[in-house]
């Protein structure tokens, strides 16, 4: 059977990171994508990050990823693409897909950063051709270069819904409604100052009550909601569109934690469900480390964070780093993690990150 | 439709093509882009119809989750339209319900 | 609806008099200068680190709201590029003696060229008055961003802040 050091799941920003950090430090690394291309979701984020300059702020998230991509290169990194991994056992065997094959390999850690997934929303027309995730159109428009329609109307008003809608005006569509339950927007104001400055309409405390067409999106019903949340009746409007983008929260994927036999814990504010682990980015199952959206959904800057993290630790237990440098190290990176995780959007984070944090370190006690 | 020139990311200068076949009527698709990619270029949405009411379906995660984007591609039903690339010479084809192995071969 | 950022978008004309990247009346007077509308506490600092002349001061957490010393502010205009927010403009009042310029950063395709008649929009999108573009600057170092300058009415420099965007057909 083919071995390695430590095996990444997944290619993002997260894993990226991870990768770069090992194999600096002399470890072997491979690393898994399920895509053709490695870089996750950072190839389509074509705006300037926030952050610092530690944190790469102001440069655009796809010139980020040619960075890490270049590093994993010159490091000489492992990358199996158009691999992905439908199996992980506790005997630190990955089982892969790759040229339709099964295929296995032996690792001595495992880190999984296969990042989030886009949550559905269910409403009357919202099957019908037109109607997509905010992350299809983004791929669609960034990355394809194909516009998935003319007419937009984007529901979610967080950094995603409110990014997407630039960026599809951006690629030459027009967006003609951002629609939000709740009563105020819930992503970054200057986000949603830029597309309010381009004309966008913001229909804040409505959902949408009907999507029609014939055989794709033609028209949109959208309605009032009152505090309670409950449609009010009269308030419809009737709104032309020819494609529908949801943005309505991520949430992770966690299905190889599960079958690891990770302890999980339910925590909305970080997408769901998502594995306990502690401050060395390891779950409850020895030697199988998280990072990015996989540990809690938030951004990129914060995934390469959590992956560098993440990558410190295995090196350190691998032996390749002394116990004073590792932690010498991840001090940096906790200090520029907590830096992201300041403010009124980033506070709660942090407060539920370091819940997440106390549990594992506590069944670690336990156990 | 094709965004030829971005503000951000410039021109577009790929200009390698492929032909592929879709329910009998010939496109031009970017070499190594997916299908899905393609037919919404060609202004495609549908792309099958649903096994029980015949309903529409397309494109909706674009990551290969969903299946709602699958199509019957040189014969084979059941293909993620949205993760799989386009080939010189691919036939595809609306999928009508659960599709059927080499109706298309 | 509601006001301010949080339910529009638009920062209130209370949250722009309460946050301190605004210039006072007296400097807007005086010559061309930053104005910063950065009303949430995100974690984000390129405007501090963009500035040459030490006008822009975020510090530590990053999270602070960036300050803005308007005695150091050349009007340069670097930290209008640099923000990834888009949410800071150069203004200055006095161009001449009836009109000013409104400098933003515009990333849209099509792009006016210096000398068109251009449409100027409010925090909302709405058209306002008609200007004129007197500079479109992007170098490199914007990394597409393209930075415009319009001349517009006096009366206008507190509300023009882009230009309509040119809708698709
Ligand atoms: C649609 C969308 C838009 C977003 N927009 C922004 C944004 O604008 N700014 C921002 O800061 N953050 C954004 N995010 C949030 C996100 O937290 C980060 O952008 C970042 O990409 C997370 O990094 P990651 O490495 O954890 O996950 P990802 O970037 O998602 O990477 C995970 C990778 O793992 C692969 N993978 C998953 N499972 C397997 C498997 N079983 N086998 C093999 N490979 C697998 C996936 O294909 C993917 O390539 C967005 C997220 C989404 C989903
Ligand atoms: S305009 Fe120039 S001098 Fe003034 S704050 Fe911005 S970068 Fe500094
Ligand atoms: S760069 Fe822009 S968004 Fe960031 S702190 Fe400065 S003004 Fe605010
Ligand atoms: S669109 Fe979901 S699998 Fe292709």
């Amino acid at each position: 059977m083919k071995n390695t050091q430590v095996a990444i799941i997944g290619a993002g920003p997260a894993g990226l990171a991870a990768a770069i950090e090992i194999a600096s430090a002399g470890g072997k690394v491979t690393l898994f994508d399920e895509n053709q291309k490695p870089g996750g979701q950072l190839f389509k984020q074509i705006h300037k990050f926030f952050g610092s300059r530690e944190h790469k702020a102001g440069t655009r998230g796809f010139r980020i990823a040619e960075k890490l991509l270049q590093d994993t290169e010159e490091l000489g990194v492992e990358v199996l693409l158009d691999s992905p991994v439908y199996n992980v056992f506790d005997n630190f065997t990955v089982g892969y897909i790759n040229s339709n094959k099964e295929q296995a390999l032996q690792a001595e850690k495992i880190i999984l950063a296969t990042g989030a997934s886009e949550n559905a929303l269910a409403f009357p027309g919202g099957t019908l051709p037109g109607v997509m995730g905010a992350g299809a159109a983004q791929t669609m428009i960034n990355v394809n270069r194909v516009l998935p329609g003319k007419e937009i109307i984007m529901i979610g008003s967080g950094n995603v819904g409110l990014i997407v809608s630039y960026q599809l005006m951006q690629a030459g569509a027009d967006v003609v409604a951002l629609v939000e339950a709740a009563s105020g927007i819930g992503g970054y104001g200057v986000h949603a100052g830029k597309i309010r400055r381009a004309g966008v309409p913001l229909y804040t405390s409505h959902t949408v009550k009907d999507v029609v067409g014939e055989n794709c999106v033609e028209e949109a019903v959208i309605v009032e909601l009152d505090e309670n949340w409950q449609q009010i009746e009269g308030t419809e409007k009737h709104i032309k569109a020819d494609t529908i983008c949801v943005s309505v929260g991520l949430n992770p994927l966690t299905e190889l934690a599960r079958l690891v036999g990770c302890d999980f814990t339910f925590i909305p504010a970080l997408g769901g469900h998502v594995p306990e682990h502690d401050k060395n980015m390891e779950t409850t199952v020895k030697g199988f480390y998280v990072a990015g959206d996989i540990s809690g959904v938030e951004e990129a800057s914060s995934a390469m964070e959590e992956g560098r993290l993440a990558g410190i630790a295995c090196a350190e237990s691998l032996g390749l780093y002394d116990n004073q440098k590792a932690s010498e190290l991840k001090q940096e990176v906790w200090t520029r993690l907590d830096t992201l995780r300041k403010g009124p959007f980033g506070q709660k984070r942090k407060d539920e990150k370091d819940k997440l944090i106390k549990l594992a370190e506590g069944g670690e006690q336990i156990g | 439709m094709r965004v030829k020139s971005h503000p951000i990311l410039g021109e577009d200068y790929r200009s390698e093509f492929v032909d592929i076949t879709v329910d009998g009527k010939k496109i031009k698709a970017m070499a190594g882009e997916p299908i899905a990619a393609a037919l919404l270029a060609a202004g495609i949405k549908i792309f099958r119809n649903t096994p029980k009411t015949g309903q529409p379906r397309g494109i909706f995660c674009g990551i290969g989750r969903c299946t709602d984007c699958v199509m019957t591609v040189n014969g084979v039903p059941n293909v993620r339209t949205c993760v799989t690339p386009v080939e010189e010479g691919m036939v595809v084809e609306t999928q009508i319900g659960h599709g059927r192995w080499g109706e298309n071969k | 609806m509601g006001s301010g950022i949080k339910k529009t978008g638009v920062p209130s004309r209370e949250e722009l008099k309460n946050i301190p990247g605004v210039p006072s009346e007296a400097r807007l007077e005086e010559g061309p200068v930053a104005f910063i509308e950065c009303v949430q506490e995100i974690p984000c600092n390129p405007c501090e680190e963009a500035c040459r002349f030490d006008a822009i001061e975020v510090g530590k957490p990053i999270t602070n709201l960036p300050k803005l010393n308007e005695e150091k502010c050349t009007g340069c205009g670097m930290c209008v590029a640099a923000c990834p927010g888009l949410a800071i403009f150069k203004l200055h009042k006095n161009y001449t003696a009836k009109t000013s310029i409104v400098e933003f950063p515009f990333e849209y395709h099509p792009c006016p060229q210096k000398d068109d008649n251009v449409r100027c929009v409010n925090r909302e999108g709405q058209f306002v008055v008609e200007g004129k573009v007197i500079q479109v600057k992007s170098p490199k170092k914007f990394d597409a961003t393209v930075l415009l300058t319009v001349e517009i009415p006096r009366e206008y420099l507190l509300e023009v802040r882009s230009i309509e965007r040119k809708r698709c057909k």
